[in-house]
């Protein structure tokens, strides 16, 4: 992080990204999911960044808008590009190729993510190809590289098979392989193992851990699985319906959860352990859908602990508790 | 562990012995099941568990005697009730299935019919059981059992887009119960569901075993759901039974090779922040499986016997068995915390 500073690679900034429902040919819609709502915050260069929460909290979107294959509604993503920081918003055509070069995503399901009638070599090549990067020689060299990299060994094994002659494991290794054969500084990584074996899902992380360090790559990591997320992140932020409710240095996070949601998160996760006893969860029910939700904190109809204030105040904002340990409820801002 | 093995043993409610059970494709047979011996107490939870493939849901569709066409049960036998159910015909199976053994199939909360109430798909599934009873008594049990999984008895009329994804998976279960089995298998019950919602269900269901007696076998891929659930766990390889023994003893002191890297390799929320182990290579195919001992082309211990000659399943203390030539060599796991 020396080179450049406290400058940090991505600052994401009220990002905000509404779904309409309800719309048909001929009426417009007149309700919106609030999938990402007013959600900040920044990456440091060579950071691993988690993103937990439930599905429908909004991890997903935000990564695929940081990556650009969705659109914000409102707010902005800014990315560090030399001296400047660079607004994503307005970078036209161009600069979306300058783009993809710097930010590259890897996807959960190693079986939707491939080109099933194009050969591994292929695959791995294709943003060398579309940057224009390198001479078929240098190309196939890096490729050879990459899947060595990525434990795909010998190469010349793997080069030229098709992705179904190979297990769903091989497959993320392929993808992880794609999207770091143009030395990208930023990955989002939509539960990249999830899908696996538990036996896989250790090598894969390994993999990305050990390759992001040699290339200095932040990324995005987004998963439901808290102990998941403690493997991989720096720091973890949780999202409940479309808000950031905390955000904190992971080990602090885990051995100080302050919001009642990643309390009740943090002690409905199972341990691998029979003799430890787990905590009651204290809330109840599921996550529900944010459809045009009222300005109160998202999380009042399940929180255990919701004061007067809570049920007539705006949704509270991030208040930092401990040092880069940030959260949002007037409950623990109170306690303070 | 609250419950007693001298007992079980003495009255099991399933007693499976060698089981072996194969799939025929046209390249071959799949050995998917492989010489599986084990029994289950009245009241007991077991925890099978492994990687996909490695037989587990094979076995479950075997207990309750749901096979694919292509599937045979080549060896062994399933006493159930008393009465050895792998030899039975699908006509006289059909008295057993939901009565003595039910189950929670994986992915089942998605299988509702849209277009009728939720109540009345499990009447459906009583009716034949109990054909003298008339629909406001099975309606009245209906409730009851929804009461018993957590959910309000006037959900019985509603459809099942109204209910959450939690809430469907409580009524299947509800729907599992509806029979008064004996046995109930889950298999992966709460896969599809978030952490909450999962713990949720887990606490019903730990419920259910304990008000109703009834035994349940646990079918999962997740070590951590396993070991809160369970009172013994089962550790399946590639159509072998590797492991098993009382959670409590397997969790800190795995003797199988492939157990002690299963629960190495897994991360947790608690404890210290570990460097997590990882086991190399995949599972084979089950076509053409190893020789000798099926685990050992990715076994850091294997010598020249695992690659020739197969581990019998010994029983190393009591009511803890493992099937390896190097069981003394495998490291203590040791607890997460003091």
């Amino acid at each position: 992080m020396s080179a450049t500073g406290n400058r940090p690679l991505v600052k994401v900034e009220n990002l905000e990204k509404l779904f309409p429902v309800g719309r048909g040919i001929f009426k417009k819609a007149n309700q919106f999911i609030h999938a990402v709502d007013g959600v900040s915050f920044e990456i440091a260069p060579g950071e691993s960044l988690g993103l937990v929460g439930e599905s429908g909290s909004g991890k997903t979107t935000t990564g695929r808008i940081l990556a650009r294959l969705d659109h914000n509604t409102a707010g902005s993503i800014h990315l560090q590009d030399g001296e400047e920081m660079l607004d994503v918003a307005d970078i036209g055509k161009d600069g979306m190729k300058r783009f993809r070069r710097r930010v590259q995503m890897i996807f959960q399901d190693p079986y939707e993510s491939m080109n099933p009638r194009r050969t591994i070599y292929d695959t791995i090549a294709e943003p060398l190809q579309v940057q224009g990067i390198g001479r078929l020689p240098e190309r196939e060299q890096r490729v050879a590289e990459l899947l060595e990299m990525v434990g795909l060994t010998p190469a010349e094994n793997f080069l030229f098979r098709y992705p179904h002659e190979l297990s769903g494991g091989q497959r993320q290794r392929v993808a992880i392989a794609r999207a770091l054969v143009i030395d990208p500084v930023f990955v989002v990584a939509d539960e990249p193992t999830s899908m696996l074996d538990v036996s896989i899902r250790i090598s894969i992380m390994d993999i990305m851990l050990k390759l992001g360090e040699e290339f200095g790559v932040s990324y995005l990591y987004i998963t439901h699985d808290l102990a998941v997320a403690r493997y991989m992140c720096d720091r973890i932020a949780v999202m409940y319906l479309g808000k950031i409710v905390e955000i904190a240095p992971t080990e602090e996070l885990l051995s100080n959860p302050m919001h009642p949601y990643t309390r009740a998160l943090l002690s409905a996760v199972p341990v691998p352990d029979p003799g430890h006893a787990r905590p009651d969860v204290e809330i109840k029910g599921g996550i529900s859908k944010a459809i045009d939700p009222k300005p109160l904190c998202r999380f009042l109809d399940r929180c255990p602990w919701a004061t007067e204030q809570c049920r007539t105040s705006d949704h509270p904002r991030l208040v930092e508790m401990e040092p880069g340990h940030f959260v949002s409820c007037y409950v623990v801002e109170q306690s303070r | 562990m609250t419950f007693d093995q001298r007992a079980a043993i003495a009255t099991p409610v399933l007693d499976v012995q060698h089981l072996t059970m194969h799939y025929t494709v046209k390249k071959g047979e799949v050995q998917a099941v492989d010489d599986v011996s084990f029994t289950l107490a009245q009241g007991e939870a077991l925890g099978l568990v492994g990687e996909s493939g490695c037989g587990k849901t094979s076995i479950a569709m075997t207990l309750i005697r749901l096979l694919a066409d292509n599937a045979k049960i080549v060896d062994g036998k399933v006493i159930l009730a008393g009465t050895d159910v792998a030899r039975l015909t699908d006509e006289q199976m059909r008295k057993h299935r939901w009565s003595d053994i039910s189950m929670v199939f994986q992915g089942a909360m998605n299988a509702w019919n849209p277009v009728y109430k939720v109540g009345d798909q499990i009447w459906e599934a009583m009716e034949l059981h109990f054909p003298d009873m008339v629909e406001t008594e099975g309606r009245e049990r209906i409730a009851e059992l929804f009461e018993l999984v957590g959910l309000g008895p006037e959900l019985i009329d509603r459809y099942p887009h109204e209910f959450s994804g939690g809430m469907r998976q409580r009524a299947i279960i509800a729907m599992a119960l509806s029979c008064d089995p004996k046995i109930i298998i889950a298999d992966e019950p709460t896969t599809a569901l978030d952490v909450i919602v999962q713990d949720q269900i887990l606490r019903e269901l730990k419920h259910v075993q304990e008000t109703l007696g009834m035994a349940i076998i646990y079918i999962s891929h997740d070590v951590a759901v396993i070991a809160e659930v369970s009172d013994r766990i089962g550790v399946m390889y590639a159509g072998k039974l590797v492991e098993l023994g009382a959670t409590d003893e397997v969790f800190p002191h795995p003797k199988h090779p492939y157990t002690y890297l299963l629960l190495a390799s897994t991360p947790s929320v608690k404890g210290p922040r570990r460097k997590l182990a990882p086991l190399e290579g995949e599972p084979p195919d089950l076509l053409k499986p190893p020789t000798g001992c099926r685990f050992h082309p990715r076994c850091p211990w294997a010598t020249e016997i695992c690659t020739s000659e197969e581990p019998p399943f010994n029983e190393i203390s009591e009511g803890h068995s493992v099937a390896c030539w190097h069981t003394e060599e495998v490291p203590e796991l040791g607890r997460l915390e003091g």
